[in-house]
């Protein structure tokens, strides 16, 4: 692969329950329109086996559809996984990989890049086609979202980037378009795996993640005590969203670790973010800034979370939010 | 037990200035401080050091300056510190930061585990651990936040995954990236304190570690930071006065015509 032009993209594909990700769908329009930019081809990449829904990767853009479809041997396949997808990079050789910043893009991804002797721009929220210099160009947040950098491969290919989930929304199918169909067996008990899942454990009973959620609402210290997160945790219910805390509520074990938003927690970019007596520290502003719509309410009007609010309320949440809850069951049967 | 746990120093305070002049970074004058992530990472070495009678290193990259977090991180309780510093090392990017480490840790010798924290809070990424596992060769697993088990031969550890967690058999040597979930970490001893002003802290150039400087810094790393810049902040807050269900039925109003729900 020579450094001019961007090649064929490749999109990391992945499914839950055989069923492909909405981010990944966004990925896949995104793709479609930077090869249509540069007249390069989309490669949608299945590492999972039993794809139902292979025919609609195509519809959303992908011109060629790889389903690596060996036998899964369990819930954990980052080697096999890592093997995959360098064996196949070399042989097909694509311009760019993109995957999202999940799971895959904390581990599998700069492995595989790594294997590549390739460099990652991690996280990225903008994707765009530099025509005058053929590249990629990849906008990341750094330092908690409160700046952004235009990473670039000015010579490594392929250039890999890891995106953010809701960067690029999903866009409409097109079921005129067809794609090719490529099959790649692959025995992953050929892997020598240097690691081993022992046992699973499922203990998160929330439908939404956090991670994924379009829409993400948080309890801070404001609530006061453990028992009070049920406040949230309904407005979340109603919303279908996923439920979000700050450090303190989980330093005070009122709420788990899986839950923090934050510099030392996960790091969130939903459509619409609902904080709940969460003050704004900096620390938890990091994780959350870059939300699109960020609603605060808290009593105290000099809480740094109104900085960034697109809407605040200052008021107490314990009457607020129970009244925002019965409001939109009501509108919503 | 020989762990070895890398650690970046990073501005202390998370608010950070562009220099208007060149466009980049204004990093002068910043207070630094070991990445907060790290010190889990850190306390987990120490803890397994102490369980197995092993040796903690610590490992940065940066310039004479991060010395001082190295010296922290003695003072935590680490045996060793290594400074790797080079002008040929500035501006690598995640690639060639795990380049440079994983030629320290081969120099440094026999090691059975690296430990590093989820990402650094400056850059972000958390690909150095994964990245660093490639290059050595070794196996890796993300989000630990339990070590349930630590053997001859291999290590059993919890981690964070989409619906909960899983236990995971990882061979050594290998790596592994910690969240805050794993320990509180400990504060530094006098006695550690006394430690680490007296330590030495040696510091390994390019050429000592083996490394062309053609592909490391910012000439030599595959990705390149083309342009920082702020990002563009929408307007000021719109505060929704009035009682709470006046308050609440203008945000309803709001949040249906941007169809947020």
């Amino acid at each position: 692969m020579t450094a001019d032009g961007l090649g064929d993209i490749w999109v990391i594909a992945e499914q839950r329950n055989g069923h492909t990700k909405a981010a990944s769908y966004a990925l896949i329009g995104r793709a479609r329109k930077l090869a249509d930019e540069c007249q390069s081809r989309v490669a949608a990449v299945c590492l999972s086996q039993g794809v139902a829904d292979a025919g609609q990767l195509a519809a959303f853009g992908a011109d060629r559809v790889y389903l690596l479809d060996g036998p899964v041997p369990d819930g954990w396949n980052d080697d096999a996984y890592v093997k995959e997808l360098v064996d196949l990079a070399r042989r097909d050789k694509p311009g760019v990989i993109l995957a999202t910043s999940g799971a895959l893009g904390l581990s599998v991804i700069p492995r595989v890049a790594v294997a590549l002797d390739t460099g990652v721009a991690a996280n990225c929220i903008s994707l765009d086609y530099d025509a005058q210099n053929r590249i990629l160009v990849q906008t990341r947040p750094a330092f908690g979202g409160s700046l952004m950098a235009n990473v670039v491969f000015p010579n490594k290919r392929p250039q890999i980037a890891t995106v953010r989930p809701h960067a690029f929304k999903k866009g409409e199918p097109n079921s005129a378009r067809q794609g090719e169909m490529i099959r790649v067996d692959f025995d992953r008990r050929s892997v020598t795996a240097k690691t081993k899942l022992l046992n699973v454990v499922k203990d998160l009973t929330e439908k939404v993640r956090l991670d994924e959620a379009e829409i993400v609402v948080c309890g801070g210290r404001g609530l006061g005590k453990a028992e009070n997160f049920g406040i949230v945790a309904e407005l979340a219910e109603v919303l279908g969203a996923a439920l979000g805390t700050s450090r303190p509520p989980v330093d005070d074990g009122w709420i788990p670790y899986a839950h923090q938003v934050g510099q030392t927690g996960k790091t969130v970019s939903p459509r619409l973010y609902i904080a709940c007596g969460v003050a704004g520290a900096p620390q938890h502003l990091a994780g959350m800034q870059t939300s699109e719509i960020i609603v605060a309410i808290n009593e105290d009007p000099k809480a740094p979370i109104f900085e960034v609010a697109t809407y605040g309320m200052v008021g107490d949440l314990f009457k607020i939010v129970p009244l925002l809850t019965k409001k939109l069951r009501e509108t919503r049967g | 037990m020989n762990v070895i746990v890398c650690i970046k120093q990073v501005p202390a305070k998370i608010k950070i200035e562009i220099d208007p002049k060149t466009g980049t970074l204004a990093s002068g004058g910043v207070d630094r401080a070991i990445n907060p992530p790290d010190l889990y990472a850190l306390e987990e070495g120490i803890r397994i050091k102490e369980r197995t009678k092993g040796k903690v290193t610590v490992l940065t990259i940066g310039p004479a300056k991060a010395d001082e977090s190295l010296r922290e991180a003695i003072g935590y309780g680490a045996d060793e510190a290594i400074l790797l510093s080079d002008p040929a090392f500035e501006g690598s990017d995640t690639w060639a930061t795990s380049h440079v480490l994983a030629k320290a840790i081969k120099k440094s010798g026999q090691f059975d585990l690296v430990l590093c924290g989820k990402q650094s809070i400056d850059g972000e990424t958390g690909q150095v651990g994964p990245m660093l596992a490639e290059a050595l060769g070794v196996p890796f697993v993300s989000l630990v936040n339990k070590i349930e088990e630590l053997g001859q031969i291999s290590i059993k550890v919890m981690r964070m995954s989409d619906e909960g967690h899983q236990l995971i058999e990882m061979m050594l040597p290998g790596v592994i990236n910690v969240v805050k979930e794993i320990n509180v970490p400990r504060i530094p001893s006098l006695r550690g304190l006394m430690v680490a002003k007296k330590a030495k802290v040696p510091v390994w150039n390019a050429q000592e570690l083996g490394i062309d400087p053609a592909v490391v810094g910012s000439a030599g790393s595959p990705t390149r930071v083309a342009k920082v810049f702020f990002p563009q902040r929408p307007g000021k807050s719109e505060m929704l006065q009035g009682n709470p269900e006046s308050q609440v039925d203008q945000l309803l109003e709001k949040l249906r015509q941007t169809k947020a729900i």
